[in-house]
């Protein structure tokens, strides 16, 4: 059979079958391994991002154990700072009764022909789904294994498989006292018959699974010896930079490269459609090479762009009746006899991803073959995109994938690739294009610009009887993953904005898609909710002021169908203190948020300043997600999320002018630095549901927080993100 | 023009245009790849090495301005006992995610406790507020610093 990760989730783990049936054409094939060994192969099922071909097996895990005991897990989820690299063995380990550090994680295959192009099938991390994807097949296949070294040791010492258990990496026979490590049973083992019936620990049995387990990538991280993309050197590598147009859709017009050519170093420049990049010995070289270039553009049809323009036909089409996302009741009647009408007007701005380490891919582009080095959320897309820049056959591209400096859903994307792609197509060797951070900011794919109108209705009691929310912007998922756009909608752009766990009787959300002109937009951390989450908790927050109510009390008492939610909003009210009192000038504000798979609920305390600066001091947050496999990471991405929402909601936007990205690098597009940096505080609830994901879940939850803590503050209410100071200033 | 400098103890001869700057030697030139690029302009504190056990933006420094300083970089911080120490509690107290940053998070942190070896939480803001974390391990960073310090 083939595991479906979506149905998993939504089981009880009290109420998965002890015993699982497996099938040679379902997720799992086992066989010898090259070299000696076992060696199984299994599919994983990515999210609702990929499609998922069900019809054939297509392996893209491998699970090899070697005659030396060594473990080797060579999987396709990519390792960018979220603790996939040491969560994902923690499941196979926890199985297979081995120590976690026998386990050894490769990025790509070691052996083309082994591996063959299907590791590259589909592939993409994002969306948060990597342990919600490998919870069940990685378990099965790590029982699967220890099940077939136990049977191969009982047929050595010919004795029951029920009197043998595993432990530490071999196996035991109590009664005699005998063992055998897995190594010498390996080749053995390959020979047993697959398992038909797989029995998984019960999670009162688990030894590592909710434990702390140290970080498997990050000692190569202290000592410069980990490697980036961008710090791979193939032999004969050159440096390209680039200039791309400035308006998107915008050509050269004309290049006098004279000075550049002469720049020590500088070994030649490339002109392409809507770019020119310089290639040098050095990226020093490179960069003082592109200073030197005078490039005049051809601007094209953006060439009069503003954000305004965009948030004007936002505004306008949020006006118009969209694709309805979702409807429950009868709103027009409900809003019709409430007491109270609440409407408000949410603008949600562009912003960059601003990974630290800047955009880069490196190309060798040899006759019949193309070989490139990146750090990747989307391998397959990579090779696939690059294939037809190259106009070569996708097998014929061979993707190295490495540690990457930040994703954040900007390498999801392979445009950096496809440039790369188009600059070594002029150069006779491998050349290693890196952006400077102007082009990185000033040429991302950026997060789509909201715009939300929405409404409600309050009886008499000041409870919402009506709910009306109608939001337009662009849908990544349209130009990402074309299939998954239907109707008018798509599960990313709407996720936060419906399937809310309050109870509201009459709910109604409407999404109009519009894409702006000129301007790529693309996933960025927390996606959909980026924007939902905001607009919803900060309009829930509005009712209940409009309500004369406690924020939080306002909340609990539409929370009778979601108990997951009312605890974690009881914890983090209790733990944050929620009751009281702040001194003038501070205020706290809570949201609660189920996404991802994950309930969180936090409270941010902020602090204004008469200028109007706005200082995050705490930020609470209490988290179910599910059953935690790696609780320090639990608590490290929830901080990430954290600092990575505080960023977006005190300083995160894009603007455009006369078509142009108005900020360049880190002076004029803002982050939090380390003497701004809020304490934080994460509760986690003791959870056997099925895990969620937790990478994206805090950037999304701590935007209304704040929000909602400045109106504590101020009394003002901010529909319009980023924080604005001048708004918040007081008069004098 | 060939210039010598000295990097982790060697010296290395480079042929490069005096005003380029040192991270691209170090990258591009000496192959050093542990130091990272991150803006250019000395705003994100990626690239910092110690020259002369100072920190310093390998970014904007340019190569004709090092002389025979002693540049020690990322790969060759864990040789110092301070270095040493850092690298351990950002272990101990897992700092990194991504870890792009972390080369120069680290080398901020160990001239800081160089300089300062119980430094305030004021002095870690001075000291660190130079180091952008996307990632956001900030948190982290202050606790990885005390217990340095402290042990």
């Amino acid at each position: 059979m083939v595991i479906d990760h979506h149905a998993s989730r939504t089981t009880r783990l009290g109420e998965v079958p002890s015993a699982n049936v497996l099938s040679r054409r379902g997720f799992l094939q086992v066989g010898a391994a090259a070299g000696g060994g076992l060696m199984l192969s299994l599919s994983l099922p990515f999210g609702n991002r990929e499609a998922n071909a069900a019809d054939t097996f297509v392996p893209n895990a491998f699970i090899r154990i070697g005659s030396d005991g060594q473990i080797v897990l060579i999987m396709p989820y990519v390792e960018m700072g979220q603790g996939t690299y040491t969560s994902i063995p923690m499941l196979i380990a926890e199985e297979l009764e081995v120590d976690l550090k026998q386990v050894r994680l490769e990025h790509a295959p070691p052996n083309e022909k082994l591996y063959a192009n299907p590791l590259l099938g589909v592939q993409a991390t994002g969306n948060s789904n990597a342990i919600r994807g490998a919870w069940q097949p990685l378990r099965q296949a790590g029982a699967a294994a220890r099940t077939m070294l136990v049977a191969a040791a009982a047929k050595k010492w010919n004795v029951d498989p029920a009197s043998c258990r595993a432990q530490s990496g071999e196996v035991l026979h109590p009664p005699t006292g005998r063992s055998i490590k897995y190594g010498a049973l390996a080749a053995d083992a390959a020979g047993m018959p697959v398992p038909e019936k797989i029995a998984l620990k019960r999670p009162q049995d688990f030894k590592l699974i909710g434990t702390p387990a140290k970080r498997l990538d990050t000692p190569a991280k202290v000592n410069g010896t980990a490697v980036y993309g961008i710090d791979v050197r193939p032999s004969g590598v050159k440096i390209a930079t680039l200039a791309q147009s400035p308006v998107f859709g915008g050509r050269v017009k004309s290049v006098d490269d004279s000075a550049a050519k002469i720049v020590k170093g500088v070994r030649q420049i490339v002109r392409l459609d809507d770019a020119v990049a310089v290639v040098a010995d050095h990226m020093g070289a490179a960069k003082k090479g592109l200073a030197a270039l005078k490039i005049e553009w051809d601007d094209g049809p953006h060439a009069k762009l503003t954000t305004e323009d965009i948030a004007r036909e936002l505004d306008q089409a949020a006006l118009r009746s969209g694709a309805v996302a979702q409807t429950i009741g009868d709103v027009d009647k409900a809003m019709a006899s409430a007491v109270t009408k609440v409407e408000a007007l949410y603008h949600a701005p562009f912003l960059a991803h601003a990974a630290m380490e800047p955009m880069n891919c490196t190309v060798h582009l040899r006759k019949d073959e193309c070989e490139i080095w990146v750090g990747s959320q989307a391998m397959a897309r990579v090779q696939a995109m690059a294939a037809k820049a190259a106009g070569l056959s996708p097998e014929k591209v061979i993707v190295h994938n490495h540690l990457l400096g930040g994703g954040f859903g900007r390498r999801l994307e392979a445009d950096g690739a496809v440039r790369a792609v188009q600059i070594a197509q002029h150069v006779d060797g491998p050349v290693k294009v890196v952006w400077t951070r102007e082009e990185d900011i000033q040429h991302d794919m950026y997060r789509p610009y909201w715009v939300d109108r929405i409404s409600a209705g309050l009886d008499a009691k000041g409870r919402p009887v009506a709910w009306n929310n109608r939001f337009a912007g662009s849908s990544v998922i349209a130009r990402w993953l074309p299939p998954g756009f239907k109707n008018g909608l798509d599960p990313d752009s709407t996720e936060g904005a419906i399937d809310l766990v309050y109870d509201l009787p009459n709910f109604r959300v409407e999404y109009i898609r519009v894409e702006p002109p000129g301007i790529p937009t693309a996933f960025w951390r927390s996606v959909g909710p980026s924007h939902n989450v905001f607009v919803t908790e900060s309009f829930v927050d509005e009712l209940a002021a409009a309500a004369k109510q406690d924020a939080v009390g306002f909340r609990r008492a539409l929370l009778d169908k979601s108990p997951r939610a009312r605890a974690v909003l009881d914890l983090a009210a209790e733990k944050s203190d929620w009751v009281k009192p702040l001194p003038n000038g501070s205020g706290r504000g809570g949201s609660l948020q189920s996404a991802f798979g994950s309930y969180l609920a936090q409270v941010a305390e902020v602090e204004v300043s008469k200028n109007g600066a706005v200082r995050v001091r705490r930020l609470v947050c209490a988290v179910d997600c599910g059953t935690v496999v790696n609780p320090d990471t639990v608590q490290a991405q929830i901080q990430s999320g954290f600092i990575f929402g505080t960023t977006a909601a005190l300083y995160g936007e894009i603007t455009l002018k006369d078509g142009r990205v108005e900020q360049s690098n880190f002076d004029t597009y803002q982050m939090l630095r380390m003497n701004e940096a809020p304490a934080i505080e994460v509760h986690i609830v003791n959870s056997q549901e099925p895990p969620g994901g937790i990478g994206e879940t805090g950037t999304s939850a701590i935007v209304p927080a704040i929000a909602n803590a400045i109106f504590a503050a101020t009394g003002k209410r901010l529909r319009k993100m980023p924080v604005d100071p001048a708004v918040l200033k007081k008069p004098t | 023009m060939a210039l010598a400098i000295r990097v982790n103890g060697n010296t290395h001869s480079v042929d490069v245009d005096g005003d380029t700057s040192l991270l691209w030697v170090l990258r591009d030139v000496l192959g050093l790849t542990g130091t990272k690029f991150g803006c250019g302009m000395a705003l994100c504190g990626a690239c910092t090495v110690h020259v002369n056990g100072e920190p310093t933006r390998s970014c904007i420094t340019p190569i004709d301005s090092i002389g025979t300083s002693e540049i020690t970089t990322i790969e060759a911080i864990g040789k110092t006992a301070i270095g040493a120490k850092i690298q351990k509690a950002w272990l101990d107290r897992e700092v990194i995610q991504c870890g792009y940053c972390q080369s120069g998070q680290i080398m901020s942190a160990s001239a800081l406790l160089a300089s300062k070896p119980n430094p305030t939480d004021a002095d870690i803001d001075d000291a660190m507020s130079g180091n952008i974390c996307r990632c956001g391990t900030y948190v982290r960073i202050r606790e990885a610093i005390k217990q340095a310090a402290s042990g």
